[in-house]
């Protein structure tokens, strides 16, 4: 009976998706179809509009409604009342949610300059090296897993018994071995949050491994000859030719990690849940707004996160500006 | 490329076409109904009437096996009565009951899981008053208590269900006699055996109590556990409710009383935490793996509900006599009753019908009562119910003291609490405690100044 319930409903699931599939079909295909038909007058305004209007949309939906809904809110208590700046006042006041910002600081210095720092020196050893594919592919693996996954995989890691029972966490087992104590990884603050941040770490190296080593490669060898020949070491020839060249790269890299550490959730959450000192803006938003119904508190730390990330997010379309008008 | 136009027309029209049909053809899911019991005994059900083809929904969020049993129960009913029964199940029923309350689709009769849902619903005007006959059968089977959790404002809305109970205490009585201890009456004894069984103690692993919060981004709840049964025990019944409904905050004596109690025995490294650790190992030991280490001898008692039962593993007797019994959480003082902490389930009418009273009085009764229980897997609270029914010797001992003359029984008081503090901070709260990273003074001021 319960077999036949599960195939009714997956049948009925795919069942709605091919419905909704054939109905967006439909519905662009009937658009388009009119504005191909459109009348010779201002046909070029109906077809850009045609184009541009799903987009639009579901942008001012998705996004600009929320975004401008949640900056009043957070200007608001959990009654909806106004209160001005309060939940800011609260943000940079209170010794926990200090501790909060603090701790995504910390989280945007490391992750990023560890990440790209230690993808682009692996990327650089194994370079034309013999089995470069399957070094790669070991470093690149941890991208494929979700942040809950990595959580719930580096717990297990960090998993801690007592002195004298037997481990189950790899790293209190290594320090057994050499002799030392099993450590609480996770509860003691603040090396807590260090813990959490190489986990991060973790995952996005093998992104910035994958983007520099392919920039890398872009390098004109005749630069990097022409550098030889005027008795650059390799050092010179890295510092003065290859980070040149390969610097818009980095930049993208380290942006894009950068804005996802700043809105990094879910390893926090699956590990910590945000516990002994190690919550981030994105978790203690989480846990105000939905835990506690402190929606004013919740919208205002997302306002922050917002306000932090948009300078990030400039800068990026500036150097993408430059590099085209270089093309 | 007129042509082109053309075909291009047709494709469209046609996908549009394909789209309308298929929308008109898409439908909801199906529903079960009981089978028919063909030569069931009437003579009980001919209180309820009889009826001709109507059909009462009762949605749920149970499923799986407690569905099918749950569906087994009306079987007779629905031969003797006329009246089709079809329970829904479905995990969102929480959620969903709202949407289809104000959409005006709600189902006849729902289970509600938790009074704090059944308040709001009612708050809400969606659950109509319950029926003469379902308060006299309330009236006749349930204690005060419980008929207080279903009635709103002075107006009896809903009967209670099932029940679950809390605040056991898990041990093994053949390492209960190797030491020389006997299942303690009073708090104070409790406290006194584990004092002993910390000072006999010669092993470097071994604790008299094993502890665990751990739940993922729920870590601490089974902290919150602890304080609601010493509260009750310590401060009692009337305490507990201003507490759980904020007019009484968890700075006044009598919480903090209570935190200092459990404090004796959570918050001491020579107590706790057998075969994990110190103190703060509490909060990185799941609640699933709290009370294992009994079975190794490494530690001798684990608070936790009646779920627990079904985390030892495969082949452990749960008994008086076998490899894992359990005891109450004891009282404070010895003269008065039990006092009970736990959970229970309430059945609440969105809709008006003579077939919907015939139902929900059905399920108030103890007909129904000895029916569910004597299909294994859950107990109620109903005074008609017969222990012996139960599906374990654990069930049978919750009844036992479910049904005792003076027993106290308060739902757990986290659930009642505002979400904010009995979801969210609370938890916290107990994590921070045994960490140490807030004294008692400093964690229950915190938790106050979150309760909206």
């Amino acid at each position: 009976m319960r077999g036949d319930d599960f195939w009714g409903s997956f049948g009925e699931k795919l069942g709605v998706l091919a419905i909704g599939l054939a109905a967006f079909a439909a519905v662009v295909g009937l658009v388009l179809f009119l504005a191909d038909r459109a009348p010779k007058k201002g046909r070029d305004v109906i077809q850009l509009i045609a184009f541009l209007a799903p987009a639009v949309i579901l942008l001012a939906v998705g996004l600009v409604y929320p975004a401008i809904r949640t900056t009043l809110l957070s200007f608001t208590n959990r009654r909806g009342e106004w209160v001005g700046l309060d939940n800011f006042f609260w943000i940079f006041t209170q010794p926990n949610t200090l501790v909060v910002l603090g701790n995504t600081v910390l989280w945007v210095i490391l992750v990023p300059t560890v990440s790209t720092l230690v993808g682009l020196a692996y990327a650089i050893f194994i370079d034309k090296s013999k089995g470069e594919k399957t070094l790669k592919s070991l470093v690149f693996l941890p991208m494929a897993i979700s942040f809950v996954g990595a959580g719930v995989i580096w717990r297990f890691v960090y998993e801690y018994r007592a002195e004298g029972f037997e481990q189950i966490g790899i790293l209190n087992q290594v320090v057994v071995w050499l002799g030392g104590e099993p450590q609480q990884w996770l509860i003691n603050s603040p090396m807590n949050t260090i813990f959490l941040i190489i986990v991060m770490i973790w995952i996005q190296t093998g992104f910035a491994m994958v983007l520099l080593s392919a920039a890398i490669k872009a390098v004109p060898t005749e630069r990097i000859e022409a550098a030889k020949l005027d008795g650059a070491n390799a050092w010179q020839q890295f510092t003065n030719v290859t980070v040149p060249e390969i610097r818009p790269t980095v930049v993208v890299v380290v942006t894009t990690i950068t804005i996802a550490t700043l809105k990094v959730f879910d390893i926090v959450r699956a590990m910590t849940g945000g516990n002994f000192g190690t919550s981030v803006i994105a978790n203690e938003m989480y846990t105000q707004a939905f835990n506690r119904g402190e929606f004013g508190q919740g919208s205002a730390l997302a306002v922050i996160l917002f306000i932090l990330v948009l300078p990030i997010v400039i800068y990026n379309i500036r150097v993408m500006r430059k590099q085209r008008e270089v093309r | 490329m007129k042509s082109m136009r053309k075909s291009r027309l047709v494709i469209t029209i046609a996908a549009v076409g394909v789209a309308g049909m298929a929308l008109a053809g898409c439908s909801g899911g199906g529903d079960n109904g009981g089978g028919d019991a063909t030569d069931a005994d009437c003579t009980e059900y001919e209180q309820y009437g009889t009826f001709e083809g109507d059909s009462v929904e009762v949605y749920t969020t149970i499923q799986g096996v407690e569905l099918d049993q749950m569906v087994q129960t009306f079987d007779a009913f629905q031969a003797c009565t006329g009246i089709q029964v079809d329970v829904v199940g479905t995990q969102e029923a929480e959620t969903q009951i709202n949407v289809r309350a104000a959409a005006g689709d709600a189902p006849e009769l729902m289970i509600i899981p938790q009074p704090g849902l059944l308040q709001r619903l009612v708050g809400d005007g969606y659950v109509l008053p319950a029926a003469q006959s379902v308060e006299d059968n309330v009236d006749e089977f349930w204690s005060e208590a419980w008929k207080g959790y279903g009635t709103v404002d002075g107006t009896f809305y809903s009967a209670p269900l099932m029940a679950s109970v809390k605040g056991w205490v898990w041990y093994s009585p053949a390492d209960f006699e190797e030491r020389g201890i006997e299942v303690p009456e009073t708090w104070d004894e409790l406290l006194d055996i584990t004092e002993q069984l910390a000072a006999d103690n010669e092993s470097a692993t071994y604790r008299p109590w094993c502890v665990g919060f751990g739940s993922g981004d729920a870590t601490g709840w089974p902290g919150t556990d602890w304080i609601e049964d010493i509260v009750l025990r310590t401060a009692g019944p009337e305490v507990y409710d201003q507490w759980v409904t904020g007019d009484v905050k968890f700075s006044d004596p009598e919480i903090v009383t209570a935190f200092d109690e459990v404090g004796k025995i959570l918050l001491n490294p020579d107590y706790v935490n057998g075969g994990f650790g110190g103190v703060e190992s509490i909060v990185s030991t799941t609640f699933n793996d709290g009370g294992l280490p009994i079975l190794d001898g490494n530690c001798s008692m684990h608070h936790q509900a009646s779920f627990y039962e079904a985390q030892w593993p495969e082949g452990t007797v749960v008994a008086p006599d076998g490899d894992i019994w359990a005891f109450l959480t004891p009282k404070a003082d010895p003269s008065a009753g039990d006092a009970v902490t736990g959970g229970g389930e309430f059945v609440a009418k969105f809709v008006e019908g003579e077939a919907v009273d015939a139902v929900q009085t059905f399920m108030a009764s103890d007909t129904w009562a000895n029916l569910r229980v004597g299909l294994g897997g859950v107990i109620s609270a109903n005074k008609g119910l017969d222990p012996e029914l139960a599906g374990s010797e654990l069930g049978r001992a919750a009844i036992e003291i479910l049904q005792g003359e003076d027993t106290v029984f308060r739902f757990d008081g986290s659930d009642l609490m505002p979400a904010a503090v009995g979801t969210s901070s609370f938890w916290t709260g107990m994590n921070d405690w045994v960490v140490g990273t807030s004294d008692t003074q400093q964690v229950v001021e915190f938790i106050d100044s979150t309760w909206p």
